[in-house]
């Protein structure tokens, strides 16, 4: 295997957990709901799944404990934002805060303890493929899944009825509840989903790509996440992309520190968070007046492109995000 | 996603009908009574005696004058922070970014010192938490220039700024400003003893921080509730648009406020640097800023809140170091009976506009 395919293969691996993160927060604010806590309930997926999965010694119970886990925090933020309409964003954010401790105090016991993990298992015959073979099909389960996982939710959502209701849930959800769709309930639903897709991508950290137990484990995953799914304009491929991009730059990060031994680690590792910045700018580009009024007056040779470039990268939100649902 | 849902402001038409003790007492005994049995439960659960863990969480701050003087170290920026952000909740902002304003402030205010270390101390500390401040407020206006300008929410700008500050604050500690000899991870060279903030005694309590906080509390209660400028930035967190037809620079107003928690935490973080730590450290905040914001949530930016609540906190927090050394548990049990507290009350307002509205 050449660098390339080692590189490729470390991508697609590195990228999991942050692929199932933002598939389950995609289909959560498609249908018009922020889960803010990401941050937290990686977290304490995370731990949760690990010691389950240590103590029962079967990952299944682990996995299913972390989907358990990011479920239930998600009922909560729904029971607090959608039946008692308390601010989305505060109440996210205080969930992050609170798994993030729970985590911390329930974990401890756990820090540095040596636990099952995912067993690598690759694929017979198409293993052996060359070039794809070691890049696509050398993994194990939970990344094999993860690779199913996007064109699974970009079906559902694109391709389904299900996914056409639940996208009206997010852009108008008078619209949807005229039509005799049960508005809060089925926003439960797909935030508990989301959330439980959420807590599986807290286990693919303990249990597979940084197996094991500390304290703070997942370094700010929960936010790049978030963040990923805006980059994304909510649509999953372009989310996976983004996953993808993001894990390749923390993995150049790690191989420049080698090339750059002069400047310390830790600067590497918050670059992205720079990127994310500039990136979440672009992504905002057509929504501002001033944008538009200066492509307006550009010379009309360069007007064409730049607007086709413009609306490309651009995304807008789901136009009922985060708002509580009024009925007509 | 922004300030339209946003609920801070007490609501004028919905006072209690009648004036009994459980009315008003209802909604915080509901928080209290919710966030204990969650401590609890956490605290059973991992085989501790509650009420050994209660007794240290919330008197260990106040057992000893070392103790007492290491809270009041602690609420001093707190109550800062959270000061701060009763400006921006005020103007319907999440400002998640106060972690970095502080740990920015913190840098700025190690320039004067490292500049200029032979001026006389109280020109120095006059100069650095000047420099703190802009500090703050310039990371805190970048915020507010990427949410007015480019539409990036300022959750997530504050969210990458943190990071970013955090970063900086790393790199010059490793980098630039390490110390003579190896750079290592526990920050700068300490710095002289006669640029500390002076101290009560041997204790570390240095008076000028908490008396600014104070100061600054007093200040923001006054501009918020009592000028014709603190009324339009509630405006402005009530309803924007509606502001803005009403002739409300509802943009200036925003910048101004995220200018003026910027400058607050910013101050918050030359505390940290010349009454708390005595050097730079990367993590200069020690999550002060995020306390400061579930302070800022609980009080619903009410600013007469904010003070007793700022020092309950700190005291949990200062309470807590002491646990694994008494009960071998983990001192993270404070953040999660602080986290409870505001979620209980988040949970307890609901249910009381379910039952009223």
């Amino acid at each position: 295997m050449d660098q390339v395919t080692i590189f490729l293969a470390a991508v697609l691996a590195g990228a999991a957990p942050l692929i199932f993160a933002t598939m389950g927060e995609t289909l959560t604010e498609r249908a018009g709901v922020i889960n803010l806590s990401l941050d937290g309930t990686i977290l304490l997926a995370a731990m949760i799944a690990f010691a389950v999965a240590l103590n029962t010694n079967s990952l299944l119970l682990g996995f299913g404990a972390a989907a358990l886990v990011g479920a239930l925090i998600a009922l909560v933020l729904s029971f607090l934002s959608l039946s008692l309409r308390q601010s989305q964003t505060a109440v996210g954010f205080v969930l992050a805060l609170l798994c993030t401790e729970l985590s911390s105090f329930l974990g401890a016991p756990f820090v540095r303890v040596p636990g099952p993990s995912v067993p690598f298992m690759p694929i017979p015959g198409l293993a052996s493929l060359p070039l794809i073979g070691p890049i696509l099909f050398r993994h194990d389960l939970a990344i094999y899944a993860s690779l199913l996982l996007v064109p699974l939710i970009w079906w559902l959502l694109f391709q389904t009825r299900t996914g056409l209701t639940l996208r009206a849930l997010g852009e108008r959800p008078q619209a949807a509840f005229a039509r005799g769709v049960p508005v809060v309930p089925t926003r439960y639903l797909v935030t508990i989903v989301g959330g439980a897709l959420v807590g599986i991508a807290g286990a693919v950290y303990s249990l597979d790509l940084k197996q094991g137990w500390s304290y703070r484990h997942t370094f700010g995953a929960g936010w790049i996440a978030l963040a990923i799914v805006i980059f994304g304009g909510w649509r999953p491929w372009r989310v996976a992309l983004g996953c993808y991009l993001f894990a390749a730059l923390e993995i150049l990060a790690l191989r420049m520190q080698s090339v750059l031994p002069g400047v310390p680690t830790q600067v590497f590792q918050v670059a992205p968070f720079a990127l994310m910045i500039v990136v979440l700018a672009l992504v905002n580009l057509t929504g501002n007046p001033r944008v538009t009024r200066r492509i307006g007056s550009l010379p009309p040779g360069l007007r064409q492109p730049v607007q086709a470039l413009v609306s490309r990268i651009s995304a807008p939100p789901p136009a009922a995000l985060g708002q509580p649902f009024e009925r007509p | 996603m922004q300030s339209q849902e946003l609920n801070l402001q007490p609501e004028p038409g919905r006072k209690q009908a009648s004036g009994t003790w459980w009315a008003t007492l209802r909604l915080p005994l509901l928080a209290l009574g919710g966030a204990l049995a969650l401590t609890t439960l956490v605290l059973l659960s991992s085989g501790v005696s509650p009420l050994q863990a209660y007794r240290i969480l919330i008197f260990g701050a106040f057992s000893t004058p070392v103790r007492f003087s290491d809270m009041i170290m602690l609420a001093a920026p707190l109550l800062l922070c959270a000061t701060g952000l009763t400006l921006t909740f005020s103007a319907g902002l999440y400002n998640l970014g106060v972690e970095g304003q502080l740990a920015l402030g913190a840098v700025a205010a190690m320039l004067p010192l490292r500049l200029f270390p032979e001026l006389p101390p109280a020109l120095l500390w006059s100069l650095c938490f000047a420099c703190a401040a802009a500090g703050g407020a310039l990371w805190a206006l970048l915020a507010a220039w990427l949410r007015l300008s480019a539409g990036v929410s300022e959750i997530f700008a504050g969210l990458g700024l943190n990071f970013l500050a955090s970063g900086l604050a790393l790199y010059l500690v490793l980098g630039p400003w390490r110390r003579s000899g190896s750079a290592s991870m526990s920050g700068t060279e300490l710095l002289p003893r006669e640029l500390w903030l002076p101290t009560l005694g041997a204790l570390r309590l240095a008076p000028l921080a908490p008396l600014l906080a104070l100061l600054a509390l007093a200040l923001v209660w006054w501009a918020v509730r009592q000028t014709r400028w603190g009324l339009q930035l509630r405006a402005v967190g009530l309803n924007r648009v509606a502001a803005d037809r009403l002739g409300v620079p509802a943009q200036r107003r925003i910048a101004e406020a995220m200018a003026g928690c910027g400058a607050l935490a910013g101050m918050a973080g030359a505390i940290q640097v010349l009454g708390v730590f005595h050097q730079l450290i990367p993590n200069i905040s020690s999550g002060v800023g995020l306390l400061g914001l579930l302070v800022a949530l609980l009080v619903r930016a009410d600013p007469r809140w904010v003070l007793p609540v700022a020092v309950v906190f700190a005291s949990f927090t200062v309470g807590s170091v002491q646990l694994p050394l008494a009960l071998g548990v983990d001192s993270s049990i404070a953040g999660v009976l602080q986290g409870a507290l505001v979620l209980f009350a988040l949970l307890a307002r609901g249910l009381s506009r379910r039952v009223t509205g």
